[in-house]
């Protein structure tokens, strides 16, 4: 029996930009890129964590003000007029963002500001900014590793935050970072190998610079030919962007996922598809409804690990030792005892005992 | 045991220094000298890039379409600048009020020390006239300045004209980072002096500027006057040589590529051909324009007032020539506006490029890593003399009786003392006197002051030379052997000390310094024949450097003159100097009369020790 199917009952978004400066334009135009695609596909501002480090929109040397554009002569301006960001400027730093990945956000949080995805959810994670080998550069003063991702997500999946996991990095050498996960369902892609520089795409000379990097540029291209009922599949993205138009050449990692890579919609990721079955017959709700029996109940697949027993909390109870035959140093102890005493008291009263 | 403290080893190291001191000197000046021509030598130089990030390539937009407009504000400008005899202060006030600018005028005078032949000036007043553009969304933290100076007669006129077009294009862009300071100075270098103190309220000599906007980022000066132009040339050597980042000088060339615009440093054309003799030669010559300049200390454009601040600045010059490929005034338009986008871009200061840097040509620089060898090995000629004289001044005396040993030491530092004392207050002398006595020299003789000035500060300097004579008189007794060893030894490395600061500060100034005065240090004793090596000495005093760069510039420049202007050009020369000083702060003047001069005078008593 292979598992075709996701399983997964809601999709969340996590893009993150995490570079400052004017000069560095293009990083956030291509989270607001694909936060455009991803909403366009069905996802909800609710469950999108947009976290943007420089406001480019209202950047004093703007042209246009209130616009961020991605393609050159203007055509597309993917900031809009509903463009809902959750960690703005100085809030993206690498603790907020570990933070939102393994939940564990200070009580004031407001929702908007929290992945508040369960066992059924399935994740993109998108990442763009300036990397090297192993790191990511945060806000130009620190770096996230990619140890630390990959213990962030084993935190997820132990605490069991995710179905599935697609993680996106469009940086320089972005293929090292995925190069440590070790936990099961993730899937990753990256815009260059280890020792490649991921290129930009395109300047517009009235704007004066960069307007895109060219992985995202041309997923971008391959995104908008999605629409909430393809039936592409991942091997297709694998597809985008090859050395030809990109210069550096895109990797992706599938070893730890669990189901075929052929089989996995790329709707599963970018879209929130709800699945429709139309039924002519009618059905009985009898009134009250009720109970079926527990055996034809499917087993639970997953169980929790038993990280805090209640009971020891409440009863405060000592748990139960198993016998274990006496050691050396009793045996010991006694032998001399005995000896001794027989040392004592003569060796005649030792036929007493044997 | 050590290399140094193994008595053999030492006495072997020791006779290896003094017999071979000379050959060694020899070797290293001639490895000097050829170390600083090869500098200009294409393989040995590194292609200018631009080195900070946020300004990034080329890639704006230039939009401006107003050269004609401009132009004919700048002959509005001159018609009224003939009508009111100066700076046309109302009419430049309201055309700046109606771009929509925020103006504002400082008024500010000076008396010069004694008269400016040069300029024709002495009691100078003046206003200068500067408009802000406030950045539409930015606060007032950060400015770039532009700004045109207002000349007598028929110079310049075009430069305000397109300031005046370059203000009402930049005053309708709303991607203005920083604010925009569109100053017009009047009188040159004293009115830039004034506004720069009145801006920065530091020491002024006129009126604090009212309104200010920001500390400010990058400058450039425009000098235009013609309508037309083949090709612009950038001028970067400020006061006391600094020069700006080399990051403005690469965006400049930059943007003259990408524009199509014929562009020079030292007004001259760049070559490709590097390995041929006369290419090498052509890149020596922009070379040593360059040192030349920086080693005179002045500013060679209105911009090297800014430098002292820490404001990168530049002076570009359009010249017109006799060239096929004419320029235009649009173009020129475009050219600022495109390098005041990309300065508009920067998020600090210019400080990733070199501050230090020698450029024989435009597109290619050596860095202060490259050429400080060169004065190295000068300065290291110093050294070993005086390793030679202190080995000579340790090895014991041969003396017949016992008593003179004794006092020997007391009378060396006394002796030492007696010359030292009084070549620095003939150094003094020669600071102070030309100034302060102008008004006795004028009563009494038939000159003008500038001239009675220069005459008194040549006339302080030859007296000079007559002291030797005269020092020995106060000694109790001539000079000893041991004396003028000791005293040789305070002088070359008083010497090597004083080279080397002035290198590192401005390397041209060191290095030409260096290339006159490390010979007389080397050779000079008191038993080289007289009269050639005093003759040889007065050669190679500054003075007399100071009257070879002048004719040796005017070579560089291809204008060669005459030996009776090139005496008049130098007797200008030392009065400039002195007006550099007062007016500017410039220290070419104190550094030579004060210093170097007292320590020439050293050896010139070394000379006549006996």
């Amino acid at each position: 029996y292979i598992n075709i199917y996701s399983g997964h009952t809601n999709n969340w978004a996590v893009l993150v930009c995490t570079s400052r400066f004017w000069f560095n334009y293009r990083h956030v135009a291509n989270t607001l890129s694909v936060y455009r695609s991803v909403k366009r596909l069905g996802i909800p501002d609710s469950h999108i964590v947009l976290m943007l480090a420089d406001d480019m929109a209202c950047n004093h040397r703007n042209p246009k003000p209130a616009t961020v554009f991605s393609h050159k002569n203007m055509e597309l301006n993917v900031y809009g007029d509903d463009v809902e960001v959750d960690y703005r400027g100085y809030e993206v730093t690498v603790e907020n963002f570990l933070r939102i990945l393994t939940g564990r956000l200070p009580p004031s949080t407001p929702r908007s500001k929290r992945l508040l995805s369960d066992d059924r959810s399935n994740i993109l994670i998108y990442l763009t900014g300036h990397g090297g080998n192993g790191f990511l550069k945060f806000q130009d003063s620190e770096e996230i590793s990619n140890v630390e991702l990959a213990d962030a997500f084993e935190q997820m999946w132990q605490k069991r935050r995710y179905n599935e996991l697609l993680f996106i990095i469009d940086t320089c050498q972005g293929a090292s970072m995925y190069e440590r996960f070790y936990s099961p369902n993730l899937m990753a892609l990256a815009s260059s190998q280890v020792g490649e520089d991921s290129l930009s795409h395109q300047p517009d000379l009235a704007i004066g610079v960069h307007l895109m990097d060219r992985y995202t540029f041309y997923l971008l291209e391959f995104l908008e030919d999605i629409h909430p009922a393809s039936k592409t599949n991942m091997n297709d993205l694998f597809k985008v962007c090859p050395k030809s138009q990109c210069v550096s050449t895109p990797g992706h990692r599938t070893d730890l996922f669990l189901r075929d890579p052929g089989s996995v919609l790329i709707t599963d990721f970018f879209g929130s598809v709800r699945k429709v079955e139309l039924t002519m017959e009618t059905i009985n709700l009898t009134d009250p409804i009720e109970q079926l029996e527990s055996g034809e109940l499917q087993k639970e697949m997953h169980t929790y690990a038993d990280q805090l027993p209640v009971s020891e909390i409440i009863h405060q109870k000592p748990k139960q030792k198993d016998w274990h035959p006496p050691d050396g140093f009793i045996l010991g102890l006694w032998t001399l005892i005995l000896l001794v005493f027989f040392q004592t008291y003569g060796v005649k009263h030792l036929k007493h005992i044997f | 045991m050590g290399l140094l403290s193994d008595p053999n080893r030492r006495r072997a190291l020791i006779s290896l220094l003094t017999r071979l001191n000379t050959p060694i000197c020899i070797v290293c000046y001639m490895a000097g000298v050829a170390w600083f021509m090869g500098l200009a030598f294409e393989p040995f130089t590194l292609r200018t890039y631009m080195s900070e990030n946020a300004m990034g390539s080329t890639m704006v937009e230039e939009r401006f379409p107003a050269g004609e407009r401009a132009l004919a504000t700048g002959r509005e400008f001159s018609a009224h600048k003939k009508r009111t005899g100066g700076m046309p202060v109302e009419w430049l006030m309201k055309t700046m009020q109606a771009k929509g600018l925020e103006v504002f005028t400082q008024r500010f005078s000076r008396t010069l020390p004694f008269p400016d032949e040069n300029k024709e000036r002495y009691m100078v007043r003046g206003t200068n006239v500067y408009g802000i553009l406030r950045a539409p969304r930015a606060p007032r933290t950060e400015a770039l300045v532009l700004s045109a100076p207002c000349s007598p007669g028929d110079n310049n006129n075009q430069a305000v004209g397109l300031l005046l077009g370059l203000a009402e294009y930049f005053r309708n862009q709303i991607y203005w980072a920083k604010d925009i300071i569109f100053l017009v100075n009047e009188h040159d270098l004293i009115g830039m002096q004034a506004w720069l103190e009145g801006y920065h309220h530091t020491n002024t000599t006129g009126t604090f500027c009212h309104s200010r906007g920001g500390s400010i980022q990058a400058a450039l000066s425009l000098e235009l006057s013609s309508d037309i132009i083949t090709s612009l040339d950038l001028v970067l050597e400020g006061l006391n040589g600094q020069l700006p980042n080399l990051d403005l000088a690469n965006l400049f060339y930059a943007f003259c590529q990408k524009i199509g615009v014929l562009c020079t440093i030292q007004g001259k054309l760049q070559r490709n051909d590097w390995d041929s003799v006369s290419g090498y030669s052509h890149a020596v010559q922009t070379m040593m324009l360059m040192v030349m300049k920086q080693a005179s200390g002045r500013p060679w454009g209105d911009h090297g007032l800014f430098l002292r601040y820490h404001i990168e600045a530049a002076t570009i010059k359009g010249v017109n020539s006799f060239r096929q490929y004419k320029t235009d005034a649009t173009t020129i338009g475009r050219l600022l506006e495109g390098m005041y986008r990309k300065l508009n871009n920067l998020l600090e200061r210019l400080h990733q490029s070199y501050f230090f840097y020698l450029m024989p040509s435009l597109s290619h620089f050596v860095s202060i890593g490259y050429y400080m060898p060169a004065f190295g090995l000068l300065a290291v000629i110093l050294l070993l003399r005086a390793l030679d004289l202190w080995v000579q001044l340790s090895t014991p005396p041969q003396r017949t009786e016992d008593g003179v040993t004794d006092i020997e030491p007391v009378r060396g530092v006394l002796s030492l003392l007696t010359p030292l004392v009084i070549s620095h207050l003939t150094g003094v002398a020669l600071y102070m006197l030309p100034i302060r006595f102008q008004e006795m020299a004028v009563e009494h003789f038939p000159v003008s002051e500038t001239e009675a000035v220069v005459l008194t500060a040549i006339a302080v300097y030859t007296a000079g030379l007559a002291l030797p004579h005269n020092t020995h008189r106060l000694l109790s007794g001539e000079g000893t052997e041991q004396g003028w060893r000791v005293l040789k030894l305070v002088a070359v490395l008083y010497l090597a000390v004083l080279l080397g600061c002035t290198a590192l500060i401005n390397f041209s100034l060191g290095f030409i310094l260096a290339l006159t005065l490390v010979p007389v240090a080397a050779f000079v004793t008191p038993h080289v024949p007289k009269v050639l090596s005093a003759f040889i000495l007065v050669i190679l005093s500054p003075a007399c450097t100071l009257l070879f760069s002048v004719f040796f510039f005017q070579e560089l420049q291809e204008m060669p003159i005459s030996f009776q202007d090139g005496w008049l050009l130098f007797l200008s020369v030392i009065s400039q100097g002195i007006l550099d000083h007062s007016l500017y702060g410039s220290l070419v003047y104190p550094l030579i009369t004060l210093l170097v001069y007292p320590c020439w005078l050293l050896f010139w008593n070394i000379l006549f020790w006996n």
